[in-house]
């Protein structure tokens, strides 16, 4: 009797700490997204560079800012300030766990907020090879994971796991993510199309610490292995903790970003 | 009294942003437009063919205090060939915008948007209507005003002041697109004040989750003339003659996955009998058609305005039937395109707008506008031989 007991004891420990993938795919995640969490608000600007399989180029500049917001998906406003025509022109998201998002966009040439359907995530973020879903922000239930490997990314160790969306409208049936043991952010990121075959590729680079805790990159470049077309993203300027509040994310600032 | 104030206000606000030019912000277009007509002209006066324009339109931003203040100051000036009425100069915007917690105010002559509908903008009452520019209505002229915005958890509340009265642009007796006969440029006003006469209005706006609601009163002389005969120096002439009015509008978004569903709806009255107006429908995007990166939106819209009988209206019980094409590429390109038909008689007004960039700060975009005037004596009996292809180049910096 006693020794089944302790058999039973063993049997049930070692099911505790054997992990399935799912499971330690789904801690990795939720490690990553408290180790970024208490930034409050972040700007930074961004350039984006567009080069077709000729090698033509066309440079996009915006400004973004972010609201984190607790138990929801964060609030987001981005400003467009080149290509020259498109001056001024500003999107204001509130994203949310699993409901639609919330999108809106001011045209400045006729002083208009549009509502807008946020069912485009995976079309293409100003001609660019990034998508709407790409670059908004990556709230732990709106995927599922998977824990596959470790391996490192030029030198860097890391977790590979592969990500599935739980959101409507996703161009991709999964990417497969290679996360920092270190940071705990995306070092690259390979994205499936519906059809599950290869479409592309992000690679991230140039981390640097924040506030002694968030990790930000300067670098992404997205590789489209289909179009053979690639945009590099570059950010600068990053600030955090700066005192931005809900008042700064609403019509009336959308109507007056700059 | 209270314009000399606003007068004060705004040189003072001039004074502070040049003084403050240093680190001033320029941007802009210019442009140039050839407007072929496919059709000769109805009337001898007017000019036959096709006719060339310039256009330029600068804008000057500077803040202050992290964005708290801000001065923004967009003159626009247009030349054109053959019609001298559509050459003309505007102040679009002469603002100052302080901005603070709750509220936001605006002081000076600036640009306002309301409504949500696609085929026409029947809510959109603030600014007057530049119609020498486009047929299409879309663009405005400046208005002075003084605009409190109050920015509250229950809604937003915008309260208008709006002295000085701009009369709608019409084209000249050379232009296209123009009643016939002509109307004659001596206005007449319901009120003694003219174009003196101080205006009000009141918006308060808010979101429901996926209803966006816009509830609007304006009180004051109406953006949209009556054309009557009155005696003129002239003779007996056409002329626009301009009420006193109160509008009452609502609009309202719900935006439910890849559907959009809009609804203005006004009321209006002082301008011959009370009437309502409405426009309704809806807007359904399928996004990345045919495996492409192109979104195809769908909108359908209906036209109300139970004026019916007047001849003058011209959208009282009409269908719109559009699409909106975008290629999502990195020359933005896109096509809109529409047909608008009466569902009594068949008048119909075709209407195709598409435009894509070249290089960084080209772009090109074509236009063309054509009407089929079911019987003569309706509302576009006067522009049935004006089918317009419009090609405009700009260049903005």
């Amino acid at each position: 009797m006693k020794k089944l007991m302790l058999l039973v004891l063993l049997l049930s420990t070692a099911v505790a700490f054997a992990q399935t993938p799912e499971e330690k795919g789904l801690e990795i995640a939720v490690e990553a997204d408290k180790r970024d969490q208490g930034f409050a608000d972040s700007s930074s600007k961004m350039t984006m560079t567009l080069k077709n399989a000729n090698n033509d180029v066309s440079i996009r500049k915006m400004r973004s800012k972010t609201l984190e917001v607790q138990g929801d998906g964060d609030k987001g406003l981005t400003i467009f300030d080149q290509p020259a025509d498109i001056k001024g022109t500003a999107f204001l998201s509130f994203t949310h766990v699993l409901d639609a998002d919330d999108q809106w966009l001011y045209l400045p040439a006729l002083k208009r907020v549009k509502r807008i359907s946020s069912k485009n995530k995976s079309g293409p973020f100003m001609g660019s090879e990034f998508a709407f879903e790409d670059l908004s922000s990556r709230e732990v239930e709106k995927y599922g994971y998977l824990y596959i490997k470790d391996e490192a990314v030029d030198g860097e160790d890391a977790f590979v796991i592969e990500v599935r969306p739980n959101y409507k409208y996703s161009g991709y049936t999964r990417s497969v993510v290679w996360i920092s043991k270190e940071k705990y952010q995306p070092l690259k990121i390979v994205y499936y199309d519906r059809k599950n075959s290869l479409l592309k590729t992000m690679s991230v680079s140039g981390y640097k610490q924040y506030l002694g805790q968030y990790w930000r990159p300067d670098v992404m470049v997205m590789t489209n292995h289909q179009t053979k077309k690639e945009t590099q993203l570059d950010f600068t300027d990053y600030k955090f903790k700066t005192g931005l509040s809900d008042r700064d994310f609403n019509k009336s600032s959308l109507k007056r970003a700059r | 009294m209270f314009l000399r104030w606003v007068n004060r206000v705004m040189v003072c606000a001039l004074l502070f942003g040049f003084g403050q030019a240093i680190a001033a912000d320029w941007s802009g277009y210019g442009a140039v437009e050839y407007r072929g007509f496919t059709q000769s002209r109805l009337d001898n006066d007017q000019f036959d063919n096709g006719s060339m324009s310039l256009s330029f339109e600068p804008e000057f931003y500077h803040s202050r205090n992290g964005g708290d203040d801000s001065l923004t100051f967009v003159p626009f000036a247009r030349w054109d060939e053959h019609d001298p009425q559509r050459s003309h100069v505007d102040i679009r915007e002469l603002v100052w915008l302080h901005v603070a917690q709750d509220w936001e105010l605006r002081v000076g002559i600036d640009k306002v948007f309301w409504g949500v509908t696609e085929s026409q903008h029947l809510v959109d009452i603030i600014n007057q209507t530049d119609l020498v520019e486009n047929l299409d209505g879309e663009q405005k002229l400046g208005q002075t005003m003084v605009n409190v915005s109050l920015i509250k958890d229950w809604g937003v509340l915008d309260i208008f002041v709006l002295p000085g009265f701009r009369e709608r642009t019409l084209p000249g007796k050379d232009g296209r697109f123009r009643s016939i006969p002509e109307i004659d440029d001596h206005t007449f006003y319901e009120s003694s004040a003219k174009d003196k006469h101080v205006d009000y209005a009141l918006r308060w706006s808010q979101t429901f989750d996926d209803w966006d609601v816009g509830i609007s009163h304006f009180y004051g002389t109406s953006r949209e003339p009556r054309i009557i005969p009155a005696v003129t120096p002239a003779g007996l002439r056409l002329v626009p003659y301009y009420d006193i009015i109160n509008q009452t509008g609502l609009d309202i978004q719900a935006t439910l996955d890849e559907w959009l569903w809009k609804f203005e709806l006004i009321h209006r009255s002082g301008q011959g009998e009370t009437f309502n107006a409405f426009t309704g429908g809806f807007e359904y995007t399928f996004v990345g058609v045919m495996d492409s990166a192109a979104d195809f939106g769908v909108i359908a819209e209906y036209l109300y305005d139970d004026r019916g009988s007047n001849p003058a209206v011209a959208f009282d019980n009409d269908v719109f039937v559009g699409g909106r094409l975008a290629m999502n590429d990195a020359a933005s390109s896109e096509l809109l395109f529409g047909i608008i038909s009466d569902v009594n008689d068949n008048t119909r007004f075709y209407n195709i707008e598409a435009s894509r960039r070249f290089g960084d700060s080209w772009v090109l975009s074509l236009e063309g506008r054509f009407i089929s005037a079911g019987s003569t004596g309706g509302p576009f009996s006067s522009i049935r031989q004006d089918d317009v292809i419009q090609l405009k180049l700009a260049r903005h910096f």
